[in-house]
């Protein structure tokens, strides 16, 4: 077996899907960088990442799968899931096996429904950043919120916030991960913050504008008297808004 | 801004207004263009949702509950002894504006009271709508309540500043509302109704003709109906529904079970149980008629005018249709797969994009999200599918039910998981 590692990002693996197919690897696994390594018969080969490569890898499929193809794809490499690669491997060597057709059309393949459940998972996650993101505002107007995704989902969702807060400055902060964008009324920036900051409740309510608390309380009270009790469906109620989310949702904090 | 103030009145005129079912935030598609704010999702964004699991996606409030019509089901009915409040248009505008700059809403719903007149009340609906537009550029959602009786001036300028206009039907028929609501003329209530169809179809004209044509109500004109304050039967509440869809181009049209808010001896008192089930049954039946390709007559029974609460409408039509199955997946057309129980619009889809690559199996159905519990008996399919000796069953219905878990057996779930999808609201 052939075991290629590469550095994690997207382009990373597409050059190593670009070296299967150039070496012709026939019993091949795709992992990346600090995936734990337990294999006595095969040598991890290091794959330089090469924007040529993966260039060429995306177009053909954008030839054959349409741009959505490559977003189904992308929304599945964000997936972070174990199996992404081989999912992702097996779909592309399909395709390369049935030349012009939409093979991602084809939900009685077991490697397609796969990718479909993934793609549809992330994008439930993207939809869910949308809604469920709550901003702050700091004493230094800008408008912050702290996100802990289950996918890899901040980088898909700056277009959206873009076009919608144009007249503010923002941040949103993914602490999973260590990344951030920040909207500083001109461009957005991706940003790391190198000490990661410590967002505690107590600590955030001295960063806070002096208003914020007044909108929030007034939130929390709409949120309250907009709810029909005579209607009450708690299973409905966590359906919607799984618990994991609670700790985002303003309208859920005791003030 | 005097914030225990505004919030006193947050509470009351938040609890007014949340009877109204209607939350959608689609189909405005306006455009951050003036770096202002706001940019409306074109499919629209539930923010949350409240414990009784309907969505939030708009500051829905009632710019005052002072009312001078006096309408039974209605909890602002000026005999009704309850506080009384009243936003100026300032609160409201800040109010919308702050909740959105914090991502908690696409924007603002705004009903009212009515308070002197028809256009007294209008003209202050439609100046917080402009005031939000021109003078804080604010480009999220707006969805106005058309006041019966406005005039079409007002209406015009309504339509300019607000994505969707609605009004309230609520009694189905014209001996329900003069019933219920003495004070209210139907006419009243259908005429802004046209007239904002009409100018919908002629500002969409114009627009092929000039493009800097401003839109006019761009996400449409929606209304609603209580279920079970009136004896109207579901035959009379889908006929209606279907009138309006055909000869009012309306967006939507939502049911409202009935919460009980007075004691009046022509409504059902204080305690009665919500119609749940017959409000998800209804839903159920619009959903027929807007996506799956039936026609109005088709979803109930000649001879009984209430729909099946045991069964799902579309189930209740196969059962009764039962000579049009089995269906055979690998050849049939669209239209009659999206008629076998168990099939929804997007695994039909699935279901013809696939059935290309391969001839399919019950297990391909499971696994693209059919519920194949239902639609095993109805379908015809690659390997041998032996539920079909069922198809001519007298059983078949039991067989079916007792196969099927229902959300509204346990008490604690009585409530429709329908009503809250995101594509609930398009």
């Amino acid at each position: 077996m052939t075991i290629l590692f590469y550095d994690k990002t997207f382009e990373g693996f597409l050059t190593a899907v670009f070296e299967v197919f150039e070496f012709k690897y026939q019993d091949v696994q795709i992992v990346h960088e600090g995936t734990f390594q337990n294999s006595f018969f095969a040598e991890p080969i290091e794959i330089i990442t090469n924007s040529e490569k993966s260039d060429r890898v995306l177009k053909k499929l954008e030839k054959q799968l349409g741009k959505s193809g490559i977003q189904q794809m992308l929304y599945t490499f964000l997936s972070e899931d174990a199996s992404r690669e081989m999912v992702l491997l097996q779909v592309i060597t399909y395709a390369v096996e049935n030349p012009g057709k939409d093979i991602l059309k084809d939900y009685s393949n077991s490697f397609v429904m796969q990718l479909s459940k993934f793609v549809k998972s992330v994008n439930r996650e993207r939809h869910r950043m949308k809604a469920f993101i709550r901003f702050e505002l700091l004493k230094d107007e800008i408008y912050f919120a702290e996100i802990f995704p289950d996918f890899d989902v901040l980088t898909l969702i700056i277009t959206h916030f873009k076009n919608r807060y144009q007249d503010q400055k923002w941040l949103i902060y993914d602490s999973k991960r260590g990344y951030g964008v920040y909207y500083d009324l001109n461009v957005v920036e991706i940003i790391s913050l190198e000490n990661p900051i410590q967002f505690g409740e107590s600590h955030k309510k001295e960063l806070l504008h002096e208003k914020e608390l007044n909108y929030q309380k007034l939130w929390i009270e709409y949120f309250d008297h907009t709810n029909i009790k005579e209607r009450k469906n708690d299973k409905l109620h966590v359906q919607h808004v799984p618990k994991r989310y609670w700790k985002y949702l303003t309208e859920k904090k005791i003030l | 801004m005097d914030y225990d103030r505004v919030k006193e009145k947050l509470e009351i005129l938040a609890d007014a207004a949340k009877y109204d079912v209607s939350c959608s935030s689609s189909g405005g598609n306006r455009k951050n263009t003036n770096k202002g704010l706001g940019d409306s999702s074109s499919s629209g964004i539930c923010h949350t949702y409240t414990e009784d699991g309907r969505c939030v996606s708009l500051l829905k409030i009632l710019l005052t509950n002072f009312c001078i019509y006096d309408c039974a089901y209605c909890v602002t009915r000026k005999s009704n002894d309850i506080q009384r409040a009243a936003f100026t248009v300032e609160e409201v505008v800040d109010l919308t504006m702050n909740f959105y700059r914090r991502n908690y809403i696409e924007g603002l719903f705004l009903s009212s009271g009515i308070f002197k007149n028809a256009d007294y009340t209008m003209e202050r609906l439609v100046r917080v709508a402009k005031k939000l537009r021109l003078e804080h550029s604010f480009n999220g959602y707006i969805h106005l309540k058309s006041i019966p009786g406005a005039s079409d001036e007002l209406m015009r300028e309504a339509g300019l500043y607000a994505d969707r206009l609605s009004m309230n039907l609520e009694i189905p028929t014209e001996s329900g509302l003069k019933l219920l609501a003495p004070d209210k003329d139907h006419q009243q209530m259908i005429k802004p109704m046209g007239f904002v169809k009409n100018e919908i179809n002629l500002y969409k004209d114009e627009r092929k003709k000039f493009k800097s044509t401003p839109k006019f109500a761009p996400a449409g004109q929606s209304t609603q109906m209580i279920v079970g304050a009136s004896p109207e039967t579901d035959l009379q509440i889908i006929q209606v529904a279907d009138h309006f869809y055909k000869n009012f181009s309306m967006k939507r049209v939502y049911y409202s079970g009935y919460v009980p808010v007075s004691n009046d001896a022509r409504l059902p008192g204080l305690g009665s149980q919500v119609p749940l089930v017959r409000e998800n049954r209804l839903y159920q039946a619009d959903w027929l008629m807007r996506f799956y390709g039936f026609k109005a007559n088709e979803i109930l029974a000649k001879n009984n005018p209430f729909l099946d609460l045991e069964v799902d409408p579309k189930l209740g039509w196969a059962l009764r249709n039962i000579t049009d199955f089995p269906v055979a997946l690998q050849t049939a057309s669209l239209e009659m797969i999206l008629r076998v129980p168990g099939i929804g619009v997007k695994s039909a889809y699935k279901i013809v994009n696939a059935r290309k690559f391969q001839n399919l199996t019950l297990e391909h159905l499971q696994k693209m999200g059919v519920a194949t519990n239902r639609a095993k008996y109805f379908v015809v399919v690659a390997n041998s599918n032996k539920n079909l000796i069922h198809l001519d069953s007298v059983h078949l219905k039991s067989l079916i039910v007792g196969d099927t878990k229902s959300k509204f057996e346990n008490p604690f779930s009585n409530q429709t998981s329908l009503l809250n999808d995101d594509t609930f609201l398009r």
